[in-house]
């Protein structure tokens, strides 16, 4: 018996050594006649970067000669942030809020704490915006903000507690609310306005809680909420990024629907930024940097136009594409809310204004 | 007689099989387990406390637990007919049937979700119906306790089955020369017969609706203190990097399922032993 017990634990240890042996030292690669990057994305962005990739492939091969695929990976903001939190070794990170690309500077020090300013425009290479979709004619006569909290109105948005998406979707109805009440939002940063900014911060708030009191359904995704307004039939007016607005009016179904723009709404801001503590280590540095830079070229923004992206140079996009995007008054987080990081812990954090809306007796 | 703890058996190699096991276990098991304690121990008891008795998730624990429970114990039901069914009858297309029991288990739970909610939402095939009835189903607890029933019914079905089997039709006949009438044989000789596997298979369920996301985040609506169920407040604490939230309400529902499916074990042991009047 003694013997068993003898051999049972020698062979778990032996099996483990095995096993632990066997992750050493990987990785190192780069400089050679080809090369391989990973950029992790969000989800909408797949055809974006598919048509992009070819192009920077190209560019690349006539520019140094060397063979470059980009491999893609996609998933909602969030969980893309963690994986590269977690180890996935990304080259470039394609997000949808500068907030999880805050995060991975923060929690794994892969990326520098100045990313957002090594690249032009906020290292935002392409915008978009938040318009309303409503069913065809407008039947609800919906217009503008104020028209969705009416009572018997049905606003379909993912929750912004797993969305990324979906936390433009609240900023921007918070963000107009002290647009419309301030007149100016640089007020919110003057100390003399204090009491102003106190009740445009209250009104805010009752009227984003008015709004989400007409939200049947909190999907935990975008894609999911478009499918709920287009497939299921359910809700009046769908809060959605631009570009996808503009994918589901050229989908089948997309002559039910039609877009609507409010009086103004937030400039959504997706960020790229180089993942420093993989390209290092890749040798990869140099290829990844060219790779982001290229969005910037006129080849880059005419394919963010082309994919419904509003192009940060739109003089570079081709004028039809350009053409397409309506002329809309807009703001950014930074004047509404300083910034994604404060703008998460005021609102979308345990505890934070959007759990209270829904806290129990109200 | 106090039994050997080693066994003779044709087979030799018992020593290097418990390692094997013990190592196969702690690699698969018991080391991601650990991990979730060790990072839930980084916060404090009383953190760890406000966390998991938060109105929301105290909420959401009540909708996952009622609703996986709702799901088993209909599944033990009707699952337990589908599977008599297929045993004892045979009848044209019994095998599509019978394959068809599997579909829950190899759909990715996405498509499962979507497919119930396009059937289940107000402008759904089932959905319209139960709509002028005045029933919510897509969207509303219900749709929650449906999805969860869809995705548990082959465990109930899959492990009664060979159970079933192995029942031999001649103890009904001879209960019922006896006398025996027919609640009584299904009473006395069929169910007690089938019990364990029935647990077994319940347990199952119950333990897979728990832990269910994907099929149930499209029906459910993720209405927060309605419709949450607790592995989306999971994910939602990890999308704001709250990797210590996320793993106290793991620990929670772990903790939890691990006791009842101990409990549904013990119940199945005891009665094992009391079937073969031993103990």
């Amino acid at each position: 018996m003694r013997r068993t017990a003898c051999l049972s634990a020698f062979s778990a240890v032996l099996l483990s050594c095995g096993i632990l042996t066997g992750c050493g030292s990987s990785g190192g690669s780069g400089a050679g006649a080809s090369v391989e990057l990973l950029n992790v994305s969000y989800d909408p962005t797949r055809e974006l970067y598919q048509d992009f990739n070819t192009a920077f492939a190209k560019y690349w091969k006539e520019k140094s000669g060397q063979e470059v695929t980009v491999r893609q990976s996609h998933g909602g903001s969030g969980k893309q942030a963690r994986g590269v939190i977690d180890g996935l070794e990304a080259d470039v990170v394609t997000l949808a809020l500068a907030y999880d690309i805050d995060a991975i500077a923060e929690k794994s020090k892969l990326v520098a704490p100045d990313w957002r300013v090594r690249l032009p425009h906020n290292s935002a290479p392409y915008t978009s915006t938040i318009v309303f979709l409503v069913r065809k004619g407008n039947p609800k006569k919906l217009h503008d903000w104020t028209d969705l909290v009416q009572p018997g109105i049905e606003v379909i948005t993912p929750n912004p507690k797993t969305s990324g998406g979906a936390r433009w979707n609240y900023l921007a109805v918070w963000g107009w609310m002290l647009k419309k009440e301030l007149g100016d939002l640089s007020k919110l940063k003057d100390p003399a306005q204090a009491d102003a900014v106190k009740q445009a911060q209250d009104k805010a708030r009752e009227f984003v809680a008015a709004l989400y009191h007409n939200v049947p359904v909190l999907d935990s995704g975008a894609r999911a909420s478009t499918t709920t307004f287009t497939q299921r039939g359910i809700g009046d007016v769908l809060l959605a990024w631009e570009n996808e607005a503009f994918l589901c009016l050229n989908e089948p179904g997309g002559e039910l629907i039609e877009m609507v723009v409010p009086s103004a709404t937030i400039l959504a801001e997706p960020p790229v930024a180089l993942v420093d503590g993989v390209v290092d280590r890749r040798g990869t540095r140099a290829v990844a940097q060219a790779y982001l830079e290229y969005l910037y070229s006129p080849e880059g923004q005419r394919i963010a136009a082309k994919h419904y992206y509003r192009p940060v140079e739109p003089d570079k996009a081709d004028p039809k594409d350009a053409a397409r995007f309506p002329a809309v008054n807009l703001f950014t987080i930074d004047e509404a809310f300083t910034g994604w990081s404060e703008a998460q812990k005021t609102h979308f954090s345990d505890g934070g204004v959007f759990d209270q809306i829904y806290k129990p007796g109200k | 007689m106090r039994q050997p703890f080693k066994q003779h058996s044709v087979i030799p190699g018992f020593g290097v099989t418990l390692g094997f096991t013990v190592f196969y276990l702690s690699l698969l098991v018991l080391i991601p387990l650990s991990a979730l304690f060790l990072k839930t121990a980084t916060m404090g008891w009383s953190s760890f406390w406000s966390v998991v008795t938060d109105p929301r998730v105290v909420a959401s624990y009540k909708l996952t637990f009622g609703a996986s429970l709702a799901g088993a114990l209909i599944n033990a039901v009707f699952g337990f007919i589908v599977a008599w069914t297929l045993v004892r009858y045979s009848f044209p297309g019994k095998r599509l049937v019978d394959a068809m029991v599997d579909l829950p288990f190899a759909l990715p739970t996405a498509v499962s979700g979507i497919a119930l909610t396009t059937i289940y939402s107000r402008n759904g095939w089932v959905g319209c119906w139960l709509e002028s009835a005045g029933i919510h189903a897509a969207f509303t607890p219900l749709g929650v306790g449906i999805a969860l029933t869809f995705i548990g019914l082959p465990f109930v079905v899959r492990t009664l089955q060979p159970a079933i089997a192995d029942l031999d039709p001649e103890y009904e006949e001879a209960a019922a020369s006896l006398g025996a009438g027919r609640v009584q044989v299904f009473l006395k000789v069929i169910f007690p017969g089938l019990l364990p596997a029935l647990l077994t298979g319940f347990a199952l369920a119950f333990a897979r609706a728990l832990g269910e996301y994907g099929s149930v985040v499209f029906i459910s609506g993720n209405m927060p203190m309605r419709t949450e169920i607790t592995p989306l407040l999971i994910i939602s604490k990890l999308e704001q990097y709250d990797y210590a939230g996320a793993t106290a309400i793991a620990v929670v529902m772990l903790v939890a399922s691990f006791a009842i499916l101990l409990a549904i074990n013990a119940i199945q042991w005891r009665h094992v032993r009391r079937i073969n009047g031993r103990g």
